[in-house]
């Protein structure tokens, strides 16, 4: 009985083992491409100015009066907006600074927003499909209506974008939707820069333009396209001069931990015509061990019963 | 069947200093979660934007369910292992499974921002199933369920003794041999879907990615969990059958001997992977290079280790309980370290402490299931009758 426990144990640990091991290597392999029309932003920091047009903008345009607090209602009556360090419920879209402590000549402007990755960890988390990737213009959506709360995605997200409204009686998740609602298509971000330091486009397109822009002054960025391959491949693509992980974009591998995450879970709940195969087979498993046990018991039973009584009560 | 001789109502009265005192936190507790309700998340916890999941999460639901998985062990035990030895000690780890369970759901509920979207998990049409979140839900809610209809038996057997004529009686008369009959099915489920929930709140957070340190952060996680969650499971069965034993005064019960050698199985179990897998991603060296998080990584595998190598030599039960607990310790403070001290979402964000109203919360639960537990097992009969405690 105890050898048979150890093997048991053995091969359960094996087996678990390696289908958790597997996805890290068959994750970067599985990468989805990008459909002909999502549509992306493409970031230049060089160009950027820091004038937070942008921020503006994107405020206006997706201002919700419901999720407003006192101050900011009093801020914008006195035309005067809070000034947001962080992306928050009302900051859907931050530009931010990178200053070399040693060096004053030495800075660089980064707009933070949601990057519509390929394979998004928020998508992928979120246990109501109230978050979900358009499959046509690629661009990941929030629904508030099917929205519980649990804030999972806000955990799942590489670039820590979605925002919950602290403050709130019945909070939401806020985020960049590329400006969904706009009937003019482009967000509002994009309208209004000034420098055409962002621009929004399809991302076939916006890939080639920045490629173009790489080939063309190599001397003036560091050479790479952060979101072309990185966390799988995002929508929303990045220029710089300045090293990306000063700008505060972290240092991903080449797929989305989201892959990762799915693999576990598709190898431990595989599926044989929507019956989760694993589960079902340690339920008949466990069935019939338990059954065998039960009837060794009935026989010994009738011997100790007889002794047990007179317990206390 | 003759539960009359194997189990025990608890002796004692049900208004005490202590049911009083527990039952004062436990209104401390709701009434902060009715200020939670008015006024919103923000105003009693210390939550933000980089740090969402705080201690109701990593205390009442990761470690929490965890501490409550006292009737997942022991059924393991009991109906695969070693032929219902250990049966006497299956009702009161499962009413302690029932209330850790449905604590943890109700710290869900308060957690979550929009509660009232919840019924979602009811329509197929919302669920995903990627979702490692969608699985750890429906199944916790399953369980719960489970194990509510797990202790049925115990509650018909007391129904049953009520007057002869009263209806309640009836129905209790009737409904008892019926479930007695199909009981097994729930049984075995009640072993599959901790197996299956206990691992995904392990998986929960493999997609949080680079956000959780290098010494936590691994594919394995699911493997760690679950068997991090049945060595919980024995450690709080022990450490319970001790506290019963000294606040019911009762002699000590003689199976938690032979439920304790099982626990260095499972925990070297548990050890061989935590460190196979730091060798295997090469992160072994991290655990020596002088950190914050090398010192928790120690503390935590200590409080793991020891109680293992004093389980396998000679117990009394002081040593026993006391083991138990340092054992209960050091596995609840490696699922905290997961959620929450092996966290890091960027150096924008202030580290997260629980506020005083958040941990008031926690403390409400805790005392509204110790409360729940001293209650239940004074009406009715939960704990082993005791035969000798000499093993």
């Amino acid at each position: 009985m105890k050898s048979t426990r150890r093997r048991f144990l053995q091969t359960a640990a094996a087996g678990i083992g390696l289908t958790a091991l597997s996805p890290t290597l068959s994750a970067a392999s599985e990468a989805k491409s990008f459909g002909p029309d999502e549509v992306g932003m493409l970031y230049d920091s060089t160009l950027c100015v820091g004038c937070k047009a942008c921020v503006y903008a994107c405020r206006s345009e997706n201002f919700d009066a419901d999720s407003s607090s006192e101050l900011d209602e009093k801020a914008l009556a006195e035309q005067r907006w809070h000034d947001a360090y962080e992306l928050d419920y009302r900051t859907k879209n931050i530009i931010k600074l990178y200053q070399n402590p040693d060096d004053v000549n030495d800075f660089a402007f980064i707009k933070r927003q949601c990057n519509h990755c390929q394979s998004p960890g928020c998508v992928s988390a979120c246990p109501v499909k109230a978050m979900t990737k358009n499959p046509v213009t690629g661009t990941v959506q929030y629904d508030k209506n099917i929205c519980i709360g649990c804030r999972y995605c806000q955990m799942a997200c590489p670039f820590k974008i979605p925002t919950f409204e602290w403050h709130m009686t019945f909070p939401k998740i806020s985020k960049c939707e590329l400006c969904r609602q706009t009937p003019k298509g482009t967000p509002a971000c994009c309208r209004v820069c000034p420098a055409k330091a962002v621009i929004y486009d399809k991302r076939s397109i916006l890939l080639a333009e920045a490629k173009r822009r790489l080939a063309e002054n190599p001397d003036r960025y560091i050479n790479k396209i952060y979101g072309e391959y990185d966390y799988g491949g995002t929508n929303v693509l990045y220029l710089s001069r300045v090293d990306f992980e000063k700008l505060g974009l972290p240092n991903l591998p080449n797929y989305s931990y989201a892959g990762v995450s799915e693999n576990i879970q598709h190898t431990l709940y595989k599926t044989f015509n929507h019956v989760p195969i694993a589960p079902v087979a340690l339920y008949a498993a466990l069935a019939a061990v338990a059954f065998v046990q039960h009837k060794r018991r009935g026989k010994k039973d009738a011997g100790n019963e007889a002794k047990k009584d007179g317990g206390e009560k | 069947m003759s539960s009359e001789h194997t189990y025990v109502k608890a002796p004692g009265k049900l208004i005490t200093p202590t049911t009083v005192i527990l039952a004062l936190i436990v209104a401390t507790g709701f009434s902060i979660i009715g200020y939670r309700l008015v006024f919103g998340l923000g105003v009693i916890s210390n939550l933000s934007d980089g740090y969402p999941w705080g201690v109701w999460l990593a205390y009442d639901v990761a470690a929490g369910s965890a501490f409550a998985c006292g009737g997942y062990s022991v059924a393991i035990l009991c109906y695969i292992f070693n032929g219902w030895k250990y049966h006497p000690m299956i009702r009161s780890a499962l009413v302690t499974s029932f209330f850790g369970y449905a604590l943890a759901g109700l710290s869900v509920m308060v957690d979550i921002g929009r509660y009232w979207n919840a019924y979602g998990f009811m329509m197929p049409s919302r669920w995903q199933t990627n979702s490692v979140l969608f699985e750890v839900a429906v199944c916790i809610m399953g369980y719960t369920v489970v194990l509510l209809i797990e202790f049925m038996p115990s509650a018909l057997e007391t129904l049953r003794e009520l007057k002869p004529n009263s209806f309640i009686k009836k129905l209790a008369d009737f409904t008892a041999p019926k479930l007695d009959k199909v009981l097994m099915f729930f049984v075995v489920l009640g072993m599959t879907l901790p197996t299956m929930h206990q691992s995904s709140l392990g998986t929960l957070f493999v997609i949080t990615g680079q956000q959780l340190h290098p010494l936590w952060q691994t594919n394995l996680l699911p493997l760690l969990f679950v068997s991090n969650a049945i060595l919980l499971g024995f450690a709080v069965t022990l450490f319970e059958s001790g506290l019963s034993a000294a606040g019911f005064k009762r002699p000590f019960e003689a199976e938690a001997f032979g439920v304790a050698k099982v626990v260095p199985i499972v925990g070297f179990f548990w050890l061989a992977v935590r460190f196979g897998d730091l060798i295997y991603r090469g992160h072994i060296l991290t655990a020596f290079t002088p950190s914050f998080h090398m010192v928790i990584f120690w503390i935590e595998t200590l409080l793991i280790t020891a109680p293992i190598f004093i389980f396998l030599g000679k117990l009394n039960p002081r040593k026993l309980f006391y083991t138990a607990l340092l054992l209960t310790l050091g596995g609840g403070m490696y699922r905290i370290d997961v959620y929450l001290v092996g966290f890091n979402p960027g150096d924008n964000w202030y580290a997260y402490f629980p506020s005083i109203p958040e941990a008031l919360i926690t403390f409400g639960f805790i005392a509204l299931e110790v409360l729940a537990y001293i209650v239940l097992a004074r009406l009715l009969r939960l704990l082993p009758a005791v035969h000798t405690a000499h093993n």
